[in-house]
C-alpha cells in the first residue's frame, strides 16, 4: 500500500448519526470477490430513501455524523468506501473496528468535533502529516491516533512488520504454552 | 501496582511492546467463518501458510441453511469456499452436518475452546461474547484476520477501561438481555467506544454462563469492542468436562483462572453502576440498539424522526401493544439452551398468533432441546423449528423478514435492513419474544409467567 499524503476536493456530506456498516454495505453483497469492486454497493439500500446517501461521483472526502461505521466488523464497508473513491472520512467519532479496518486499507478516519465540522466550507485539503483540514474559511485540526497516522503516512503493512519479530514470537509461544498448557489444543 | 482482570490477561500475551504504545499480542484461538474468504485470498496472494493451524478453527454459520439445502448457488459457494480453505490449510472445521456445528460464539464455549485468560479473535464483532469467561475476545476485520492467519499475533493499542457494576437482584422475567439493553439505552451506542468493559456486581455474579454470554455479546452494541466477566465457580462448572477443556492440567488451570480478578483497588477510566431492581423487560423501538425502553413505557416524545419513519411508529405510542407480524428466536445472543427454555416456558400450552422461526445456537443445543421436548412446545404453538445458524439475525442464508414487516427478535441489531431490506426489528429477550408470539404484539411477559416456572 502506498503512503497517504494529502487529499483535496469538495467533500460529500452524510450528516446522520450511527451510520452502521450494515448500511455502508448490506450483507447480501459481501460474497463477491474484491476484484469485482465494491463501489457500486456503497450505501446501496440507504440511497433509496435518503437523498444524502447518494454521494456525488468523484468525491474523495466524506463528512459524516457521530459513531460512523458502528456495528458489524465487515471490512467490506471500508472496501465499498475506498472503491467508490473515498480516501478520508471526517466525523465526530467512529466505530472502533471500522476505524482500524479503515487504517488497514489506507482510508483516513479523522475525528473532528461537530462544531469544527460545521465550520468547514468550500473545497478542503486534508493534510495528514499536520493533522489539519484547510478550507475556505481557515484551518481546523483533527484527531488521529499517532500510531495510525504513522502507519497511514508510510503505507505500512503489518505482516511485514510482524515477520521481523519471528524469533520473539517463537520464544513467546514456547514460554506461554509451558506456563499455560491448556492454551494449546 | 494494582491491575484489572483485563490488564492481567493482556500482560500475559504481550510478545513485543512497541515504544508508540502498540503491543504485539499472541492469539490463543482464532475462529474463521465464511466471511473469511477475503482474508484467505490475501494470504494466498502473499503465498503464506496459516502459521498455527492447530489454533485456528473453521465454523460454518453465517450462510448455513436452516431448512435443507442452501438457498442459492452464491450461498452454497460461500460455504464451499470455507471448506476448501479449511482443508487446504489443515484446519479443524465445524462444517455443515458435523454434530458440533453451530454459531461460532455458541460453539466456542460449548466445545471448551473458549477458556478463561485466553486471547480470542474472530472476524466478527460479536466475538466479545467469549469475554464472559474472563478472556480477552474481540472482533477484527479481514486485513487483521489475514495477519492472524499468517502470524498468530495481532498489533493492538490497549483500550481504556470501563466497569459496569450491576448490584441487586433482577426481577422475575428480567434477563441478561434486559441488562444489556438497559445500559446501552442509558449510555448510547457510542457509550463504551474505545473501552474494554468489565461487568461486575452481585447481579452479574448471579447470572448463569448463558446470561453472561448474552451480556458480553451485546458489548459491541454499546460501542465496546471487549466485554468481560471475571471467572468464578460458575465459569469453572461450565468449562469442566468440555471436549477441548483441559483434564490432566485441570487443577492448575482452575487455580490460575480463579486468580484472574481485578484487584480491589484497580482503577477504571470509567465506572457505571446500575441497580438491578430498576431494570424492567426492555424492548427497542428504533433502528439502533440504544433506542430502547421498558415495555411499560412508550416511544419517546423526542424520538428521531428518521427512526420512527422507518419503523412505522409515532412518538408517544405505548410500546406494549405494538402489533408484530412475526417472531425470531435465535442468534449468538439468545439461542442457548437456557434461552430456549425461557421461551418455551411462556409458550407451553399456548398458541402463537403470528408465525415465527426458532433456530437453536448449535446442533448440540438443538439435540438437547429435542431431548427435553422443547421443540414440540414450539411446534405445537405454531412456530417453525429449524437447524442452527446465524439465520434471521443477518439474513445471509436467505432467512429474511419481508419489507415493512415487523419482527420481535432475540438478536442483537435492529439496524435498518439488518434482517432484510425494509425489515422492522424489535430486540428483546427470548421470554419477551415468546410473549409477543402469544399475543401478536409487544407485551410485558411478566403476567404471562404467573404460575409458571420461568
Ligand atoms: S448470529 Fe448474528 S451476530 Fe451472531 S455471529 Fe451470526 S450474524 Fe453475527
Amino acid at each position: 500500500m502506498s503512503g497517504f499524503t494529502d487529499v483535496t476536493g469538495i467533500p460529500a456530506r452524510l450528516p446522520l448519526e450511527n451510520v452502521d456498516t450494515d448500511q455502508l454495505i448490506p450483507a447480501r453483497f459481501m460474497s463477491r470477490p474484491r476484484s469485482e469492486g465494491y463501489g457500486p454497493f456503497l450505501l446501496h439500500d440507504m440511497r433509496e430513501t435518503e437523498p444524502a446517501a447518494r454521494l456525488p461521483e468523484g468525491a474523495e472526502i466524506l463528512i459524516a455524523g457521530r459513531n460512523f461505521g458502528c456495528g458489524s466488523s465487515r471490512e467490506a464497508a471500508v472496501y465499498a468506501l475506498v472503491d467508490f473513491g473515498i480516501r478520508a472520512v471526517l466525523a465526530p467519532s467512529f466505530g472502533d473496528i471500522f476505524a482500524s479496518n479503515a487504517v488497514n486499507n489506507g482510508l483516513l478516519p479523522a475525528r473532528m468535533s461537530q462544531d469544527a465540522l460545521d465550520l468547514l466550507d468550500g473545497p478542503l485539503r486534508v493534510d495528514l502529516a499536520g493533522a489539519v483540514v484547510h478550507h475556505a474559511g481557515g484551518a481546523e485540526p483533527f484527531e488521529i491516533d499517532p500510531v495510525w497516522q504513522t502507519k497511514l503516512l508510510n503505507g505500512w503493512d503489518d505482516i511485514d512488520l510482524t515477520i521481523q519479530h519471528r524469533d520473539d514470537i517463537a520464544a513467546f509461544k514456547t514460554r506461554h504454552h509451558a506456563a499455560h498448557p491448556w492454551a494449546r489444543t | 501496582m494494582s491491575r484489572s482482570l483485563f490488564d492481567k490477561v493482556w500482560a500475559a500475551h504481550v510478545i513485543h511492546a512497541r515504544e508508540d504504545g502498540t503491543d504485539l499480542l499472541w492469539v490463543d484461538r482464532h475462529f474463521v467463518h465464511e466471511g473469511s474468504h477475503h482474508a484467505f485470498r490475501k494470504l494466498a496472494a502473499r503465498g503464506l501458510p496459516v502459521a498455527e493451524p492447530g489454533l485456528t478453527f473453521g465454523v460454518t454459520d453465517h450462510y448455513a441453511p436452516t431448512r435443507g439445502e442452501p438457498a442459492s448457488e452464491d450461498i452454497a459457494g460461500m460455504i464451499r469456499t470455507l471448506s476448501t480453505n479449511a482443508q487446504t490449510h489443515g484446519l479443524q472445521h465445524f462444517a455443515m452436518g458435523d454434530p458440533r456445528q453451530g454459531i461460532v460464539h455458541v460453539i466456542g464455549p460449548e466445545q471448551g475452546l473458549t477458556l478463561p485468560g485466553l486471547v480470542i479473535v474472530c472476524g466478527d464483532s460479536h466475538t466479545s461474547t467469549h469475554g464472559a469467561f474472563g478472556a480477552i475476545a474481540f472482533g477484527i476485520g479481514a486485513t487483521d484476520v489475514s495477519h492472524v492467519l499468517a502470524t498468530q499475533t495481532i498489533w493492538q493499542k490497549r483500550p481504556k477501561s470501563m466497569r459496569i457494576t450491576v448490584d441487586g437482584a433482577l426481577g422475575a422475567g428480567v434477563t441478561a438481555k434486559d441488562v444489556a439493553l438497559a445500559w446501552i439505552s442509558r449510555l448510547g451506542t457510542g457509550g463504551a467506544q474505545g473501552h474494554a468493559i468489565e461487568y461486575a456486581g452481585s447481579a452479574i455474579r448471579g447470572l448463569s454462563m448463558e446470561g453472561r454470554l448474552t451480556l458480553c455479546n451485546m458489548s459491541i452494541e454499546g460501542g465496546g469492542r471487549f466485554g468481560m466477566v471475571a471467572p468464578d465457580e460458575v465459569t469453572l462448572n461450565y468449562v469442566k468436562g468440555r471436549p477441548f477443556a483441559p483434564s490432566d492440567t485441570w487443577e492448575k488451570a482452575a487455580a490460575h483462572w480463579l486468580s484472574l480478578q481485578s484487584d480491589d483497588d484497580a482503577a477504571f477510566d470509567r465506572e457505571v453502576t446500575l441497580n438491578a431492581a430498576d431494570i424492567a423487560p426492555t424492548v427497542t423501538w428504533g433502528t439502533s440498539p440504544d433506542q430502547a425502553g421498558p415495555i411499560t413505557g412508550m416511544v419517546p416524545m423526542d424520538a428521531a424522526r428518521d427512526a420512527l419513519d422507518y419503523m412505522g411508529l409515532e412518538a408517544g405510542k405505548p410500546l406494549d401493544g405494538i402489533a408484530v407480524d412475526q417472531v425470531f428466536i435465535g442468534s449468538c445472543t439468545n439461542a442457548r439452551i437456557e434461552d430456549l427454555r425461557a421461551a418455551a416456558a411462556v409458550l407451553r400450552g399456548r398458541t402463537a398468533k403470528v408465525p415465527g422461526l426458532v433456530s437453536p445456537g448449535s446442533a448440540q443445543i438443538k439435540k438437547q432441546a429435542e431431548d427435553e421436548g422443547l421443540d414440540r412446545i414450539f411446534v405445537q404453538a405454531g412456530l417453525e423449528w429449524v437447524a442452527s445458524g446465524c439465520s434471521m439475525c443477518v439474513g445471509m442464508n436467505g432467512d429474511i423478514v419481508a419489507p415493512g414487516k415487523r419482527c420481535a427478535s432475540t438478536t442483537n441489531r435492529n439496524f435498518k435492513g439488518r434482517q432484510g431490506p425494509g425489515a422492522r426489528t424489535h430486540l428483546m429477550s427470548p421470554a419477551m419474544v415468546a410473549a409477543a408470539a402469544v399475543t401478536g404484539a409487544l407485551t410485558d411477559v411478566r403476567p404471562l409467567l404467573e404460575g409458571r416456572e420461568a
